[in-house]
């Protein structure tokens, strides 16, 4: 499902936060990315989505080098890739219901189907009545499944997660990770980005530790 | 066609998908924008491919219209923001337009005294009644000449002598002194200054004619001047556009900046840069219209402002001159002229924000 050849990403200043990553993640895999603040989780992210292009490389999604991805086809890449992030993203003037529906419209879906998918998600998420609410009256946990909701309501083949985890005590922290599980039941490919390890080595996936912009180990956890 | 990774792996690289594939590109790519044809290394399947094209056609009309009446709305939630940016729009609209109303208006008042270019023409004095009669028949065919009126020597005197009040002294003279007079008016209607010029001086060739005269030059200063304002009325139109495409730009780059991280999200989660650009489009539009409809209602009041003195102004002239109402090309013009300038400063500003958020 992602294959990295050798990526390479270096910022404006010859920072780099990436370099000669080569990896793999199956298609219907969950797999967690941890490091220190600044190993690069959030550039693997990133070149994933085509949030930003590698400097050197090469990036393979679901079969599709990112690099030969025109600038005009980069939106329908991101459509068929769900993100969510550690500071929600959400639009705080539009109700939770618009925000969740956004990724729906953009599509260009007409609305008895958007209101169906919608309510389907927000029901997965367990917030179905709180479609009315603005997403300033909801707590952290809450807001964070709202994002996720809108991530996933466009039924993405692949579902990226920069830090979802970030501001929420271990209780939700645990509710959201079940959350994602769920989803990769489902089928669902997942890259969850997180600091936590507490919270993930006693699951039973992959773990991809980076250092320094370098992959430095690779396991599987849940195995002690 | 596949190709190996040096790790192994296959790559897909579609420089020849199937055709049903191709055409569901296509199809996908329809509503946003027609570009280059390539083959497109990114499938975009969404469920909107199996829709027919007629039922994408409606659904993308309707997607417009939803955004027109929405930020017809957002506009509307913000009046006084709105009310000022549009009778900025409308004050730089009604100046040139205002004016060339009004010198159209003059135009037309010219076109009334066109008649009085005509040119006398004195004919020697051995030149006989029937001579001049003659002349006049063969100028008449002439393409430049209008109306001709032949005033004989005879008659002339006799005008004189009704009129001077010096009857007795003319009865003295032996012979009449007054020359065969031809009035020529020139069809200046469909003629420039110049034109009448020319035929002046081919008139003044003729054997018979002694003197021609004609007063043009007032006649040449004022479309001199009319040149020269419609000149000046067209440079102000340019700039008071540039001002315009300026002003809605710098709105709508406030508007843009207002709601940047929607812009960012919307990105983030696929909206393409036609969707994005859409709304701000139809905001730019709005307020371009709306400067228009401003624009009409300060030329029209502005026009009855002066229609009293101006007729006032008439009148002591014998005139009939009225200054009237906005015409109707103005009328129709100035709110879709307005709009489109709207349109391309809106575009110019949301333009140069898209292209500096690509990714890198």
């Amino acid at each position: 499902m992602i294959r990295f050849h050798r990526v390479c990403k270096r910022y404006p200043g010859g920072y780099e936060a990436l370099s000669e990553v080569t990896t793999h993640i199956r298609r219907g895999e969950l797999a967690f990315i941890t490091g220190r603040s600044g190993a690069g989780k959030s550039s693997f992210l990133k070149l994933v989505a085509l949030v930003e292009r590698a400097s050197s490389g090469q990036v393979v999604v679901n079969g599709y080098d990112l690099g030969r991805v025109s600038r005009y086809n980069v939106p329908y890449h991101r459509r068929r890739v769900g993100f969510v992030y550690q500071e929600h993203r959400l639009l705080h003037d539009r109700t939770v219901f618009d925000n969740v529906a956004l990724p729906l419209v953009v599509s260009g879906y007409d609305h008895r189907e958007i209101g169906r998918r919608v309510r389907a998600a927000l029901d997965k998420v367990n917030l179905l009545r709180y479609e009315r609410a603005y997403p300033v009256t909801l707590s952290g946990g809450q807001q964070q499944r709202v994002g996720i909701a809108r991530a996933v309501v466009n039924r993405p083949m692949l579902l990226l997660a920069d830090e979802p985890t970030g501001n929420l005590d271990p209780e939700l922290s645990r509710e959201i990770m079940s959350l994602f599980r769920e989803f990769n039941h489902v089928g669902v490919t997942a890259l969850i980005a997180t600091h936590d390890l507490a919270l993930i080595r006693r699951l039973p996936h992959r773990i991809l530790r980076l250092e320094g912009g370098r992959l430095v180990a690779d396991v599987q956890g849940g195995e002690r | 066609m596949r190709w190996r990774t040096p790790r192994g792996g296959a790559v897909r690289r579609h420089t020849a998908p199937p055709l049903s594939e191709r055409l569901g590109q296509l199809l996908q790519r329809l509503p946003a924008r027609t570009s280059s044809a390539a083959a497109r290394p990114v499938r975009t399947t969404l469920p909107t491919l199996s829709q027919p094209l007629s039922r994408q056609f409606q659904s993308y009309l309707l997607r417009h219209l939803q955004t027109l009446i929405g930020t017809l709305g957002d506009l509307y939630r913000r009046p006084i923001a709105t009310l000022l940016t549009c009778a900025v729009i409308g004050i730089a609209l009604a100046l040139p337009a205002g004016l060339y109303q009004l010198l159209s208006r003059v135009g037309e008042l010219t076109k009334s005294v066109d008649e009085a270019g005509q040119i006398s023409l004195f004919l020697h004095a051995h030149v006989t009644t029937e001579q001049a009669a003659a002349l006049a028949q063969r100028l008449q065919r002439q393409p430049a000449v209008g109306h001709i009126e032949h005033i004989t020597a005879a008659s002339a005197l006799a005008e004189f002598r009704q009129l001077s009040g010096f009857g007795a002294v003319i009865d003295t003279l032996s012979e009449n002194p007054l020359p065969e007079l031809l009035v020529v008016r020139p069809l200046l209607r469909q003629q420039s200054a110049e034109q009448i010029e020319r035929l002046l001086g081919e008139l003044r060739q003729l054997p018979e004619v002694d003197q021609a005269q004609l007063d043009i030059d007032w006649l040449q200063r004022l479309y001199a001047m009319m040149a020269l304002t419609q000149r000046g009325i067209l440079i102000l139109g340019l700039l008071l556009a540039l001002a315009i495409l300026l002003v809605v730009g710098n709105t709508i780059r406030l508007l843009i900046q207002n709601r940047a991280d929607e812009i960012v999200i919307t990105r983030l989660i696929g909206g393409t840069d036609a969707f994005i650009r859409r709304p701000f489009l139809y905001s730019g539009l709005w307020y371009g219209f709306g400067g228009g409809v401003v624009a009409l209602l300060l030329v029209e009041s502005g026009l009855l402002a002066l229609a009293a003195p101006v007729s006032e102004l008439a009148a002591l002239y014998h005139s009939q001159f009225q200054i009237g109402h906005i015409s109707l090309s103005t009328l129709l013009l100035l709110p879709s002229g307005g709009a489109v300038l709207g349109l391309c400063g809106a575009w110019l500003a949301v333009a140069q924000h898209l292209r500096g958020s690509d990714p890198q």
